[in-house]
């Protein structure tokens, strides 16, 4: 079990916050289509700090401009991976920027583990330091 | 008004001393080309001295000029190496009839070839290398420059910006947090590893080094590297997210700088950290050598309010938040408004505009005296540090927007529960705040009942409004904008 205050990952935007309602997540993505940014939905069973690419649930919805149609993709895919990791991204295209601008957690598995710190000793007290997912030592997609 | 510049020949060369004035610098008619770097000073002149003759020789002596006529002047193209001083208005609530004696707004064109491309040095040798000092200005305060495209593009800016430094933390859509370990002198390695555990475990993004932190005798160097980088991926592995603590490399000589950098990359750090004190030159080395090594380059301001805040004489931060950025640091300290130090909150703005825009428009409610295109060099971050608490993170969030750190030093470690309680109170009152700002909801009135809401579910938010409720800095700034927003009234 995770010890850090809450017991789960805090990547994101909101991982301080109670989950979640559906009509919270409405109100982020109306705020994300006022900005003119693009939604996207994505999932993993390895939250590792540096799994930067989660799978797509489909592409960016660059055309996609109404709220309760991004949210069925969203439920869409807490249906197809109940007990991954879904997070709700935003990208702006905008020239300065062209990058994500909002990223947080609307789905997690049942239980949490976390990490284990693996200390490997290396010249004079220098250490190198690996962050292990204890869920990555099952196979994809039987991990939670 | 026109320019009274004697004709170039005989009579303009002959030994002795005629103005300055005379002498090509003053030219009301001049046509400022893209190419130019223009500065605006703040001058007060000696009394009884003609404000044209002065803002001459403020452009004469950070140009080609010394005091007398030299012939050696028409051996080069000299009337194109002469700075021009093209402008000269009072500024508004000075003067005859007020409690200020007069100053002026001197705006001075230099031709781009005076400067060597990439070297702040020589920018800086030219602007404020003499006249500073020169006996004809009681004082002197460079306000603004505009710095041309052409110039900039020699710069590589900052080394990893602040798009690239959200990709690399992933951290998007929120200011991030961080604090300042305290007490800033004093802890041993091990003891100060401590401080940056607790805060990143509990929900900061960064823990940093403070200014003067270095390799004194109570902790050495290679000390707080290893405890903290030890600190830091502890709290990585008990988050799941990325982590950082700001390793400050500032030393005596480049050399011991460069080899505790190398240190810092070593064990895995993706923040250093420098002083302003360093030097310019020092600042454009770490920045070239953090955009070789993946590294983000914070940068701390020790030092500048020595010349930044008395408004008659100096520099404006505003100056060197643009010297920053092409110097190429990724994070600078530039005020937080509300917190212990020095601003006005419009002012404020016109430093965080001119270190994230891509195009700064002219705005003098914000102390912005030139139209600034930045030619795609790279963000960067502003870090709002000191004084400043969770009770506040409506007024922070309206000010200073998402691409912010908020440093809560005290607000952090000083919490009644402990440091870790002190982290998750700020965490879980900016994503509250976000959450709500997001919402449509009006923070800037309902922030304070946001708040509350989300201390009745957050022990740890309850417990640190309630210490903090009544602290406030409310001193009046004394470095405002001074401005005329139509010919007849002033502010």
């Amino acid at each position: 079990m995770m010890t850090n205050p809450g017991n789960q990952i805090t990547q994101g935007q909101f991982s301080f916050l109670p989950p979640l309602t559906d009509v919270q997540i409405t109100a982020q993505i109306k705020y994300a289509l006022k900005s003119g940014w693009s939604l996207a939905v994505e999932y993993t069973d390895d939250p590792h700090p540096r799994n930067t690419y989660w799978e797509m649930f489909g592409n960016p919805m660059f055309d996609l401009k109404d709220p309760a149609g991004i949210l069925m993709e969203i439920n869409n895919c807490r249906k197809t991976f109940p007990n991954h990791y879904i997070r709700v991204m935003a990208f702006s295209s905008v020239r300065g920027v062209e990058s994500p601008t909002m990223s947080y957690i609307v789905n997690r598995p049942k239980t949490e583990p976390g990490f284990r710190l693996v200390r490997e000793e290396a010249e004079g007290r220098s250490i190198r330091y690996t962050v292990h997912s204890y869920a990555t030592e099952k196979p994809e997609g039987e991990r939670y | 008004m026109a320019s009274e510049t004697m004709k170039e020949g005989k009579e303009r060369y002959k030994a002795g001393v005629i103005p300055y004035k005379k002498m090509g610098y003053w030219e009301p008619d001049y046509k400022v080309k893209d190419t130019d770097v223009l500065a605006m000073f703040r001058m007060t002149p000696q009394t009884g001295m003609d404000p044209e003759e002065v803002a001459a020789a403020v452009a004469g002596e950070s140009s080609t000029a010394t005091w007398t006529v030299v012939w050696t002047d028409r051996l080069t193209a000299c009337e194109m190496y002469r700075a021009k001083a093209y402008r000269c208005d009072l500024v508004p609530n000075t003067g005859e009839g007020t409690k200020t004696e007069a100053q002026y707004f001197v705006y001075i064109a230099y031709e781009l070839d005076l400067f060597e491309g990439g070297s702040i040095a020589n920018l800086t040798a030219s602007i404020i290398g003499n006249v500073f000092g020169m006996k004809a200005v009681k004082a002197l305060r460079l306000e603004d420059m505009r710095i041309p495209v052409a110039y900039l593009k020699t710069f590589q800016g900052p080394a990893t910006g602040v798009i690239v430094e959200r990709e690399r933390l992933d951290k998007f859509g929120r200011p991030l947090l961080g604090a300042t370990t305290k007490p800033k002198l004093g802890l041993s390695g091990r003891n100060y590893g401590r401080v940056v555990y607790e805060a990143l475990k509990g929900g900061l993004d960064f823990v940093k080094d403070d200014e003067n932190i270095n390799s004194q005798p109570f902790m050495h160097w290679r000390d707080r590297f290893l405890y903290c980088m030890e600190a830091v991926n502890k709290a990585s592995a008990a988050t799941g997210e990325v982590k950082g603590h700001y390793l400050n490399v500032t030393a005596g000589t480049m050399e011991e700088m460069y080899k505790r950098a190398e240190f810092a990359k070593s064990l895995g750090s993706v923040i250093i950290m420098i002083d302003l004190v360093i030097g310019y030159t020092a600042i454009q080395s770490m920045a070239l050598w953090a955009r070789q090594n993946d590294m983000i380059l914070h940068l701390h301001r020790a030092g500048n309010s020595t010349y930044s805040r008395q408004k008659n004489h100096g520099m404006s931060f505003r100056v060197i938040c643009k010297w920053m950025r092409m110097a190429g640091v990724d994070h600078i300290h530039a005020g937080t408004v509300v917190g212990k130090l020095e601003g006005d909150p419009l002012m404020i703005r016109g430093y965080y505009d001119t270190l994230l825009d891509t195009h700064t428009p002219m705005n003098l409610e914000k102390g912005l005296f030139f139209e600034q295109d930045w030619a795609s060099l790279n963000k960067c971050l502003p870090v709002a540090s000191g004084g400043i608490h969770a009770g506040q993170m409506h007024q922070l969030l309206t000010y200073l927007g998402d691409d912010v750190v908020l440093q809560f030093g005290g607000g952090t470690i000083g919490h009644p529960q402990g440091i870790q309680a002190g982290a998750v109170a700020n965490r879980v009152a900016l994503e509250a705040m976000v959450l709500a700002r997001n919402e449509g909801r009006d923070i800037w009135n309902e922030g304070p009942q946001i708040l509350q809401d989300a201390a009745k579910w957050c022990g740890p938010l309850k417990a640190g409004l309630d210490t903090w409720k009544d602290v406030s800095f409310n001193y009046e700034s004394t470095d405002t904008p001074d401005f005329v927003p139509s010919a007849t009234s002033s502010v």
